[in-house]
């Protein structure tokens, strides 16, 4: 479903800023499958979401999508195909328009948009079926400015927004790391509810090791730009933060890089 | 003065067109677009030249649009092709528009007090109707009901087809555009068609405006949109504080009733004895600082009196 070729990225290349952000980058994931990204600062795991969602062109390589190579489709067709979730629970959502022009806006991601009024009747009725997946409430807060709600209800809502339309590929940036713990375990749980529902193929970053761990069925870590250890199904299952952070330590002869690593 | 106060309505609907550009740009997009100083006068250039030239002025007004429409399509092209910053994209266009304008009239101004209008026309449409005698018992007896209540019910015409186009899908992106320009992207809006596509809207208003005030002044003149950005940003600024935002409905609603309330300041202030009729662009200046600082004063007040009711209960305690 997703497939990475070759995928190399410099950023500032020539100058003294010259930084490698991805080198022989190699990735293939298959329809339904759930990988999980960690890596210390800097590994590459944010410039490998920006190149697949096309907010970043890579310099060699190429980015497959659904068996059509999307490596020169521009980030906002490309945007038919992927859902995304950012870090910052405000960016996903649009504060000054009420929750149900949101989802609209969401609705029309996979379609041409014309002069169709957006929250329609009929649409209203879906939108409100779906809101009921969170347990929030928010089917019964439609004309609500966005703006008005919590951190943890945004993101939640801006998860249902990348999900419902059921992408090719979903992007899951760290969508869990600026909430506190309980929220956070909310949006976790309901992340693997919803993509076990749809079935979504999915790419999620974290700095949780344990999250990495308990969500999805393959692991990948990075380091420096690669892939410095990946498991599969079977591998992970058996996977501890302490055999985790061991690996690292023996690819790489050093010590991984804590100080955002949420250990346990 | 009754007449006084009538014709700043009349000419208020009228501009009202204009606030409601200024609003789709500023408020609804977030861009500060100074494009409207120039496009305001295209509208009146090319309503004046066609007129001249005989096209029926009707025509001629919605070709002013027009001609509004490609001005700040223009706009948004140099801002998301060009990566030109939205201010100075606008500067650019207004200074650029100056010289364009003059090249459409071929001189500085144009008269029209001896062609057909829209305004003349509409008027006349209107006797036929008697409906001014019909109007009689009112008291207040103007020249003519006409241009007052046709401009706005156009003004209004506008504000509901506003409304309606921002509820659609691509409404509703354009809105998502000026609020959260990540968002509206990662669900695969091509912004840079949007921004023009909105800027486009805003100034084919501003220049229909101008199309209109023009025909109702009886002369298109090149320098008459110096200004006008302010004009528009008090009409919505004004509007906003006393008629508040909160829903679109609202706040075009507001937008119109700024517009129309701005006149209204203007022609009494104008009446002060030792102020000019060269003072009114200083008098506008000053509406709109009034109307940006008044309500941070008066919440700062408030807040403070709040402050002193808990110190006094405190005390009490």
């Amino acid at each position: 479903m997703l497939e990475l070729n070759q995928i190399h990225k410099i950023f500032n290349e020539g100058t003294p800023d010259e930084k490698i952000a991805l080198t022989q980058m190699n990735l293939d994931l298959h329809q339904g499958d759930f990988m999980t990204v960690i890596g210390s600062n800097g590994a590459g795991k944010s410039t490998l979401m920006n190149i697949i969602s096309g907010k970043l062109i890579p310099d060699v390589g190429q980015v497959i999508i659904d068996r059509k190579n999307v490596s020169n489709v521009k980030e906002n067709k490309r945007a038919r195909l992927i859902g995304r979730v950012f870090q910052d629970p405000m960016a996903g959502t649009a504060p000054a328009m009420t929750i149900e022009e949101n989802l609209a806006i969401a609705y029309t991601r996979t379609r041409s948009r014309g002069l169709h009024i957006g929250v329609s009747k009929k649409r209203k009725a879906f939108f409100q079926e779906k809101l009921e997946m969170l347990h929030l409430g928010l089917e019964n807060r439609l004309q609500a400015k966005v703006g008005l709600l919590s951190g943890g209800e945004r993101q939640a809502l801006s998860l249902l927004m990348a999900t419902f339309t059921e992408p090719k590929i979903l992007l899951l940036d760290e969508h869990t790391a600026a909430l506190d713990p309980s929220r956070a375990e909310l949006i976790t749980n309901l992340t693997k509810e919803i993509v076990g529902k749809f079935q979504l193929t999915t790419l999620m970053v974290t700095h949780n090791m344990q999250q990495a761990i308990d969500l999805g069925n393959r692991l990948i870590m990075m380091d420096k730009g690669q892939i410095i250890f990946s498991a599969d199904e079977k591998q992970k299952s058996q996977l501890t933060v302490e055999k985790l952070l061991n690996e690292f330590q023996q690819i790489r002869g050093e010590k991984m890089n804590s100080d955002r690593a949420i250990l346990a | 003065m009754p007449s006084a106060i009538f014709g700043s309505i009349e000419a208020g609907a009228m501009y009202a067109l204009m606030a409601l550009g200024v609003y789709l740009s500023f408020r609804v997009l977030d861009f500060p677009d100074l494009t409207v100083d120039g496009s305001f006068v295209t509208g009146g250039a090319v309503a004046a030249v066609l007129i001249v030239g005989g096209t029926n002025p009707f025509l001629a007004t919605i070709l002013a649009f027009v001609a509004g429409f490609l001005a700040g399509s223009v706009t948004g092209l140099l801002h998301t092709k060009g990566k030109i910053n939205p201010l100075l994209s606008g500067i650019i266009m207004m200074i650029a528009l100056y010289s364009i304008n003059l090249r459409i009239m071929g001189k500085s101004n144009i008269p029209l007090l001896s062609e057909e209008t829209v305004i003349t026309k509409l008027t006349d449409f209107w006797q036929g109707l008697g409906l001014d005698n019909a109007l009689a018992f009112i008291g207040f007896v103007p020249k003519t009901w006409a241009i007052l209540i046709l401009m706005l019910i156009l003004a209004l015409f506008v504000k509901v087809m506003i409304d309606w186009f921002l509820k659609t899908d691509i409404g509703l992106a354009i809105r998502a555009t000026g609020n959260n320009e990540t968002m509206i992207r990662s669900f695969s809006a091509n912004t840079d068609t949007l921004k023009i596509l909105g800027l486009g809207l805003s100034n084919g208003l501003v220049a229909l405006s101008g199309g209109l005030v023009a025909q109702y002044n009886g002369f298109s003149d090149v320098g008459m949109g110096i200004g006008m950005i302010v004009i528009g940003l008090a009409s919505v600024i004004i509007g906003e504080a006393i008629f508040g935002a909160k829903t679109i409905f609202r706040a075009t609603l507001a937008v119109i009733g700024g517009a129309i309330l701005y006149r209204i300041i203007v022609t009494l202030a104008l009446r002060v004895e030792f102020l000019e009729t060269g003072d009114m662009k200083l008098i506008t200046a000053l509406i709109v600082v009034f109307a940006l600082v008044l309500p941070k004063i008066l919440e700062k007040q408030k807040e403070r009196q709040r402050k002193k009711k808990r110190m006094l209960q405190a005390g009490m305690e």
